[in-house]
Formats: structure tokens, C-alpha cells, sequence
């Protein structure tokens, strides 16, 4: 009996789930009348548009990750380490982005850094694009730190760090060649995830007027047929490929000979 | 775990100079996330040349844009509720149901993508499946002669966007249950069991309380997940549905209300809404992390 609604609550779930992966595969092999093909992806592979707004999201997706890790690495290790009291106050303002829209944060930017603003960052063109950069390291930040305040946990932060000063190591030496060995598949976890939700994005950089990925696949989506769903393929692909990539180094992790 | 507790604690106090660790992080999230949300606030009670108003919150209580709220509230509550119960149906299914162990894993792997996999492509997927000519719309219609237009399911409506919007609800409350119904222990159940408990006593009136908090939170943080959700309801419905996000969306753009400070008061709103409703979550997260241990 228990057995039975079991296999019902996971069947109704898997049916609900695939049936749009199918429907959108489907569709967007159903370009040629009659048959199914590749055109719509050639269509879109081939589209310059493509080209360039993939390209600029994939590198807006890789500054946000250094950036990041930069910001957040060494952060999350001085509060673990020196300012233990302050770490509720610093996982509450990490949390926030989850809990503010981020039409609304954009919406702030906007606001705050526009022409006639003490930091004019939306009147030149790499000031707009450092300040979606920041955006997407907003967003990111939950993943982020939690990702590598996790990975903190698992090591002896306090006795790795005298072990590496009674050596003679200064902070930097300690960061670079201590700490993030240590927490490199939390660090990757969170930069993969990082990486899954900036190459999508499509609020922030359409109120930017930037021309990134997001904002080019609803352009699309709303002039054409098949070709979006060739795109919702891709996008999923990228997403699962962002995801196993996590799996795949947590793994490796669990497999390495545990530490001393 | 390695407690990592510096037991003899540095002598903190005397040095400021430790504060200097975090002015990088403090000073970026002063200026990219906390000003940014604070000048929202500000504004919505401001008029343009500063002085301070409530005209703008009055402004919202107009019938076009209280009808927004409203919808946007219920396909939130919907998509909330809907993905609570389905996602707990298949989380329990995994946890409880007996069902072959292979198949765990790959389920919360699969529920980590599908949680990601929202925005513009998601719309895309919908509209393949669930659309005019989407593949079940077809189905139904060639070999049942069910029409889902004349049968009132439009795609473009609130139904429409809640069933979208479940693709990554059902996922996250997969996530988030299925390590509370772990932490559910094994001796609870024979405590209850060998006390004369029927199965459906010990749900009601052991294991529910105790994942009461949890499924209350996880259910206020699929409805902020849902109320602030932008790209997929407009590559879905582009303008034609009037909810929030696509209102502010329109705003921001060309200051469709006529007034750019309703704009702020717009989006204060939004903050309100999920704020609340994120209050609630943080609270009763710590209810019932009490229980877990």
C-alpha cells in the first residue's frame, strides 16, 4: 500500500519533469517540415547575436567567480577565525539577496549609480559592466558563501593558521597556499553554481541594457519558433553540466585520502 | 565534526585592527546590496524633489496595481503550496516509501538542476510543452479531441504561470525537506509504535509537529521564490499579465505609471512582501533546527 503511493508521488513527479524537457527537445528538432533536424541549432550556433552574448555572459560569469572568491574566501576565513561573534550578522546579510528581489537591487543601482550620481557608474560602458559584474556577485553571494563557510568548517582553521605564522608564513602565503587548498571543492562548488546562474540571467542585465545571454534568449523567444527551444536545450544542458561538475569534484573530495 | 572553536580567544578587543578584515566585504555589500535597497525605501517615501510623503504608498492602493499585488500573491501562495505538498510527496516517497535506493540520488541530483533551471528558458520549455502547439496540447487534441483553450487552460494566465513556476518549487522543497525527513529518528517511530501508535497517529501526532516549522519555512521561502521571479513570467506572458515584477519591470524601463517615485514605492512593496514572508521562514527555522539535532 505505502509502496504503491510511493511509486505514484515519484511517477506524477517524473512525468511532471521530463514532459517539458521532452516538449522543448522536441520542438526544437521539429525546424524542417516533416522531419526532425538540427536546424535550429545551426540557425542559432550560426547567429553572430548568439556568439557575442554568449561570449559576454561567460565572461561576465568568470569575473563574477574571481571576484568572488576573493571577496568571500578571505572573508569567511578572519570571521571564523578572528570574529567569531560577528558570524550570525554576516550569514543574515548573506542571506539577504534571497530575500530582496533582484529587480529590486537592479532597481536600486539604477537609481544610486546613474550619470548625475557621486559614482557615475552606469554613464560609461565599462562602469556598467563592472556594476553587473557586481550585481551578479550580489546574487551569487548566498551560494557563495555558504558553499565555502561550509568548507571552513570542515578543517581546523585556527591550528592550520598558527602552524602556518610559527613558520613564518604572512596572510597572504596563508591564504593562497593554506586556506584555499583546503576549501577548493567548496570554492569550485560555489563558482560552478555561480556560473549556472549568471549565464542565464536575465533581470539585472536587461534593466542594464547590457548584452548579455538572458536578455538575448527572451528577444528571441519572442520573434521566433523553434529557435528558443534549441536555446532552452542548450541553456538546460549548461545548467546539468554547472551541477555534475559539483557532484563530480565533491566526489573526487570524498575519494581523497581524508586528512590528517 | 572538528570544532574549530578558538578556545582561547585572541585578545580581540584590544587590537581594532582585526576589523580591518572584513572592510572589503563590509564595503561591498554596503554599497551594492545594502544602499541600493535603502534608496528604495528612502525614495518610496519621498517626493522628487526629496521632501518626505505617504503619496506614493497611496499610490499603490489603486485598483490597476492592487490587482497586480494580488495575483502575484496568489500564484506565489499557489506555486508554494503546491510545491510543498508535491515536493513532500516525492521527498517522503524517497526517504520513507521503500522505493529501490538508486533511485535517491540521482532524484536530488536532478533536483539541484531542475531548482537552477528557471528564468527565460524554463518559459521556453512551457511554451513547447503546455503551449498552443505544445507537444501534450497537441497530444490531447489529435487523440482525445481535448482542447486545454476551450477547457479554460491558457499558459498565459495564473494556472499557466503556477504550473511553470512548480518546475522549480517541486525541486527546492525536495531539497529542503528530504535532510529534515532524515533527521526524522528511526527510535521516535518505535517509541510510538511499541506506545500502540497506528501509522497515521505517529504522522499526525509525532512527526508532523516536529517538521511543522520546517515545512511552514520552506513554504515562506517558495512564496518570496516565486513573488520575485522576473524573466520567466515575462518570456512566458511578455506584458500581457499584469503582475508586480512585470509591472516594476515596465516601470524601470519607461515609467509606464506616470510617476518615477510610484516606481520605488512599487518595489518597497515587493521588499515588504518578501520580507515577511522571509521573517517567517527565518523564524521557524530555529524552531525547528531545535528539534533536528
Amino acid at each position: 500500500m505505502k509502496k504503491i503511493w510511493s511509486w505514484g508521488a515519484l511517477v506524477f513527479g517524473l512525468l511532471y519533469f521530463t514532459l517539458p524537457l521532452i516538449g522543448m527537445t522536441n520542438f526544437s528538432l521539429k525546424m524542417r517540415r516533416g522531419e526532425y533536424s538540427f536546424d535550429a541549432y545551426q540557425k542559432v550556433f550560426a547567429d553572430p547575436r548568439f556568439q557575442e552574448t554568449f561570449t559576454y555572459s561567460v565572461m561576465q560569469a568568470l569575473f563574477t567567480i574571481i571576484f568572488g572568491v576573493l571577496l568571500v574566501v578571505p572573508t569567511a576565513y578572519w570571521v571564523r577565525l578572528k570574529l567569531p561573534r560577528l558570524r550570525p550578522v554576516i550569514e543574515f546579510i548573506t542571506l539577504l539577496p534571497l530575500v530582496i528581489p533582484a529587480i529590486v537591487i537592479v532597481f536600486g543601482y539604477i537609481r544610486l549609480y546613474n550619470t548625475s550620481s557621486w559614482l557615475p557608474l552606469t554613464g560609461s560602458l565599462t562602469g556598467t559592466n563592472i556594476l553587473l559584474m557586481f550585481g551578479y556577485a550580489t546574487l551569487a553571494l548566498p551560494y557563495m558563501y555558504r558553499a565555502v563557510d561550509t568548507g571552513l568548517r570542515t578543517i581546523d582553521v585556527a591550528t592550520l593558521t598558527e602552524a602556518a605564522q610559527s613558520l613564518g608564513a604572512g596572510w597572504a602565503t596563508i591564504l593562497a597556499k593554506i586556506i584555499l587548498p583546503n576549501v577548493l571543492v567548496a570554492v569550485l562548488s560555489g563558482a560552478f553554481l555561480t556560473f549556472a546562474i549568471v549565464i542565464g540571467e536575465f533581470t539585472m542585465a536587461a534593466l542594464l541594457n547590457r548584452p548579455a545571454f538572458g536578455p538575448y534568449m527572451q528577444l528571441l523567444g519572442a520573434n521566433r519558433a523553434y529557435e528558443p527551444a534549441a536555446l532552452a536545450v542548450i541553456a538546460f544542458g549548461i545548467t546539468w553540466g554547472c551541477l555534475g561538475l559539483i557532484q563530480l569534484v565533491s566526489r573526487f573530495q570524498k575519494s581523497a585520502p581524508p586528512k590528517a | 565534526m572538528s570544532s574549530a572553536k578558538p578556545d582561547a580567544s585572541p585578545p580581540a578587543r584590544r587590537l581594532p585592527l582585526h576589523w580591518l578584515g572584513i572592510l572589503p566585504f563590509a564595503a561591498f555589500v554596503t554599497l551594492f546590496l545594502l544602499l541600493p535597497t535603502m534608496k528604495i525605501v528612502v525614495g518610496a517615501f519621498q517626493t522628487p524633489d526629496g521632501s518626505f510623503t505617504l503619496d506614493n504608498i497611496r499610490g499603490l492602493f489603486t485598483p490597476s496595481i492592487l490587482a497586480a499585488y494580488w495575483i502575484s500573491i496568489k500564484i506565489s501562495i499557489a506555486s508554494a503550496l503546491l510545491g510543498c505538498l508535491i515536493g513532500f510527496a516525492m521527498a517522503s516517497a524517497i526517504v520513507f516509501g521503500g522505493l529501490p535506493k538508486g533511485i535517491r540520488g540521482p532524484l536530488l541530483t536532478f533536483s539541484g538542476v531542475a531548482s537552477n533551471f528557471a528564468g527565460v528558458p524554463l518559459a521556453f520549455a512551457f511554451l513547447a510543452t503546455l503551449g498552443p502547439v505544445g507537444i501534450v496540447t497537441v497530444f490531447l487534441r489529435s487523440n482525445f479531441g481535448l482542447d486545454l483553450r476551450m477547457l479554460g487552460f491558457n499558459l498565459l494566465s495564473f494556472w499557466g504561470l503556477t504550473v511553470t513556476y512548480l518546475f522549480f518549487q517541486i525541486p527546492l522543497m525536495i531539497l529542503i525537506i528530504t535532510p529534515a525527513l532524515d533527521g526524522l529518528k528511526r527510535e521516535w517511530r518505535e517509541a510510538a509504535e511499541i506506545l500502540g501508535a497506528t501509522g497515521l497517529q505517529y504522522w499526525r501526532m509525532v512527526a508532523f509537529p516536529i517538521l511543522l516549522p520546517s515545512l511552514l519555512g520552506t513554504l515562506a521561502l517558495l512564496f518570496a521564490n516565486a513573488f520575485g521571479a522576473v524573466a520567466t513570467a515575462i518570456a512566458l506572458t511578455g506584458s500581457s499579465l499584469s503582475i508586480v515584477p512585470i509591472l516594476l519591470f515596465a516601470q524601470i524601463r519607461g515609467d509606464v505609471l506616470g510617476n518615477p517615485h510610484l516606481g520605488y514605492a512599487l518595489a518597497f512593496g515587493m521588499i515588504v512582501v518578501t520580507g515577511i514572508a522571509n521573517a517567517i521562514y527565518i523564524w521557524l527555522r530555529s524552531r525547528s533546527e531545535r528539534w533536528l539535532k
